[in-house]
């Protein structure tokens, strides 16, 4: 197997293997955990780059309150196409698909996932997907215009493309079920010898939660779309007023997979940033216990509050009653891992390295997030905010300012691991200035404007409301500078970047134990584990003797 | 030590755990569940609002049909149970010849289905038709309903139908034998799932009082 380049003894990385195919079809073809991880990557970040364009083009449109770039129409479809493609195809899949993938069987010592096969349908759905999205953008008719959610009748009156929008999503779903359905098959059976529940890192930990979540709650949203599309094509009855089916009813069933993708959306990053907390601070992580069982909480709790999406557009008092109850509840577990990950950091010898920067963003934006929330939560302030730009703000907080620097927490902190190089620290440190500042300044006045009364989605707003908007505006240049310093510089890296070790932040779970990038079948003997994840007591007790 | 470290390594290669596979099926089976469930939550919904048409929707089907497709599937439940059990024994052919009968069951199934949906569409019961937009909103529902749900479970007899198939294949070529028939197991699970889903719909379309 050993090519001749390559010292005796020593095993050729995952880049350099011999393969049964060449070029290209050796990755588009691999059913390796770490290609098949690297592919995601690639096709997420082309989406996200496009979605990201869409977001600038459209606060470029809000300068001015009358059309400033485009025509109302394009603007419905902008709108549409952002939360498609951010949702379905970039924050959904960025964390458990690139980093589930290429460290959940590194971090429990197994040699691939499960069902490696699976894994590669995975992606090839996801492509799929992803290729659907694009065509219902050119195909005559237009891009879709009904805001990501689909919601029915216009949904099924509309005569833009809404059946291949649909349709990508439905099978970004079933791509998205099928990668939870093998992880929690990968958790279950393929642990290294040793490694109990409660030896398991807390980023394996929350990819468990939150693939049971892709298990159960996909499905929902797959049948709900699939039958708008039978709707659409054979006039069915089952959702269209005038056939007798209730809209509402539509809203339900989206929001019951909906929701609960929120928290697909946002557990995996609190797991990446279980991971970086505990390396960054040279202490054990406080609180193991409660962390792991608050994916789960969240998990659970998570499925049962869907309607707080509803609360305007009728229901029984009793039934606003408990939803807005249940989402209070959600939030419990949601402040202990922020609690449990403040209080590592104390008393910690905390390395403000580039990861622990953006999980530094993470914590206090996701808290923004989580508390702006529990005030949509609360009956009241929901009537007065709905269909706002404070919603807007909020989800912003929670997705981009939570899982979106999770994602760039996650990508600095495994960059290393991944291609084996590092990249300049320097600017990947003035990208965390720009990308924090900039997206601050521009969902800041968000949640300003919707308080003060701006709806969600219009194209012309009142004159009073300019000063803010363009505040915002500013804020996404900011950021878009920001994310641009911060790729350029990762990809700077992948060719010039200097060679790293196997271990380059002092991290203890078992990724690091192995080379950078690491061989094929990532360990040569399966490992056994004997201590919990994050084991610094070697330094904790060095720092007291200091004392 | 190096037998062990080539051992080990070897291990990793050929890792079967015939347990882990099914518990995938399983896991499969619930989205499977799921899917279904949305649109039984559906049902329930609206079978509330509209009781009476639902009643009166139910009157246009036959129960005798309905009753036959339901004693064929439970049937080819049994013959592909036993089919596992023969190949457990090492009857190689007889497992063969189970797993057809059941695949034959299906084809039954599905003819009786298609001379069903015909009937429908010969006397107007079908989406958009003239006839049926005539009648009350509940009765549209109803047959809405019953057009996709029957819909998309004879698309999971067709499914279930191929997977059993590929399976007559890796019997015959040795794949699945005496002491690995996982995947007979698995495709025999999914086929569980088509007859158990069907079990209520059976009921909830045919049997409203």
């Amino acid at each position: 197997m050993a090519t001749p380049a390559v010292l005796a003894g020593a095993e050729p990385d995952f880049y350099h293997v011999s393969t049964k195919r060449k070029g290209i079809l050796s990755w588009i073809l691999s059913t390796d955990h770490k290609r098949i991880g690297l592919l995601y990557l690639g096709t997420i970040l082309f989406f996200f780059f496009a979605a990201v364009t869409l977001g600038f083009l459209m606060r470029l449109e809000m300068l001015k309150p009358e059309g400033t770039i485009v025509q109302p129409q394009t603007y419905n479809t902008f709108f549409t196409l952002h939360g498609i493609i951010m949702i379905f195809l970039f924050v959904i899949p960025i964390v458990p698909a690139v980093f589930g993938n290429f460290m959940i069987p590194l971090m429990i010592g197994a040699k691939d996932v499960f069902f490696p096969r699976l894994n590669l349908l995975s992606w090839w759905l996801f492509v799929a997907g992803g290729i659907m999205a694009l065509t219902s953008v050119f195909l005559p008719g237009g891009a879709a215009d009904t805001g990501w959610t689909f919601y029915v009748p216009y949904s099924i009156r509309t005569t833009t493309n809404v059946i291949p929008a649909l349709l990508a999503a439905f099978t970004l779903g079933f791509s998205s079920i099928l990668t939870g359905l093998n992880f929690i098959t990968t958790i279950h059976r393929m642990r290294a010898p040793g490694m109990d529940w409660f030896k398991m890192p807390l980023f394996v930990w929350a990819s468990y939660a939150t693939s049971w979540i892709q298990v159960l709650a996909t499905p929902i949203i797959g049948i709900t779309l699939l039958l708008v599309v039978i709707e659409r094509l054979f006039g069915v009855g089952i959702f269209d007023p005038t056939l007798g089916g209730d809209p509402v009813l539509y809203q339900h069933m989206f929001w019951m997979y909906s929701h609960p993708a929120v928290y697909i959306i946002i557990l995996p990053a609190m797991g990446v940033v279980s991971e970086i907390i505990p390396v960054f601070a040279r202490r054990t992580i406080f609180g193991y216990r409660f962390i792991a069982y608050s994916s789960l909480a969240i998990a659970f709790v998570g499925s049962l509050v869907w309607a707080h999406h509803m609360f305007t557009v009728g229901m029984s008092n009793t039934g606003m009653f408990v939803f807005s109850f249940l989402t209070f509840l959600v939030a419990i577990p949601s402040a202990i891992k922020i609690f449990n990950w403040v209080a590592t950091l104390y008393k910690g010898s905390i390395d403000p390295d580039v990861p622990l920067l953006y999980v530094l963003s993470f914590i206090v934006q996701f808290s923004i997030g989580g508390f702006t929330g529990l005030m949509l939560g609360a009956l009241s302030v929901n009537i007065h905010v709905t269909d706002t730009y404070f919603v807007v703000g909020h989800f912003h907080y929670v997705m981009f300012g939570g899982t979106g620097f999770g994602f760039f927490a996650a990508i600095h902190y495994w960059f290393p691991k991944m291609f084996g190089k590092m990249y300049n620290k320097t600017r990947a440190k003035i990208a965390w200035v720009l990308a924090t500042i900039g997206f601050n300044t521009l969902y800041i006045p968000f949640l300003i404007l919707g308080y003060l009364g701006m709806p969600r989605r219009y194209y012309h707003y009142l004159p009073q409301f300019q000063t803010l908007h363009q505040i915002a505006t500013v804020g996404s240049w900011i950021l878009v500078l920001g994310l641009i310093i911060m790729f350029v510089n990762l990809f700077v890296a992948l060719w010039n970047g200097s060679k790293t070790s196997a271990n380059p932040w002092g991290g203890e779970t078992l990724e690091w134990t192995v080379a950078s990038p690491p061989p094929l079948e990532n360990f040569d003997e399966i490992p056994t584990v004997t201590t919990g994840p994050y084991d610094y007591s070697k330094y904790e007790k060095a720092s007291q003797e200091a004392v | 030590m190096t037998t062990t470290a080539v051992g080990t390594h070897a291990v990793g290669h050929v890792h079967r755990d015939d347990y882990g596979s099914k518990m995938g099926m399983w896991l499969f089976l619930f989205t499977e569940l799921i899917l279904f469930g949305g649109m039984f939550v559906i049902y329930a919904v609206y079978r509330f609002s509209h009781q009476a048409e639902f009643e009166l929707g139910a009157k246009e089907l036959d129960t005798l049909v309905g009753t036959i497709n339901t004693m064929v599937l439970l049937t080819s439940s049994l013959t592909v149970a036993m089919s596992i059990t023969a190949i457990q024994r090492g009857n190689k052919k007889l497992s063969m010849l189970l797993v057809g009968i059941t695949i034959a069951l299906a084809l039954v199934f599905l003819v009786n289905k298609y001379f069903e949906w015909s009937h429908k569409f010969a006397v107007g019961l079908y989406p958009q038709s003239p006839e049926l937009l005539t009648k009350p909103q509940g009765e549209i529902l109803y047959f809405g309903l019953y057009f996709v749900m029957t819909g998309l479970h004879a698309l999971h007899v067709i499914i279930g139908a191929i997977v059993l198939a590929v399976n007559i294949r890796f019997i015959q070529r040795d794949i699945i034998t005496k002491d690995s028939y996982v995947k007979l197991e698995v495709g025999a699970l999914y086929w569980h799932l088509v007859d158990i889903i069907w079990i209520f719909l059976f009921p909830l379309f045919y049997l409203v009082h």
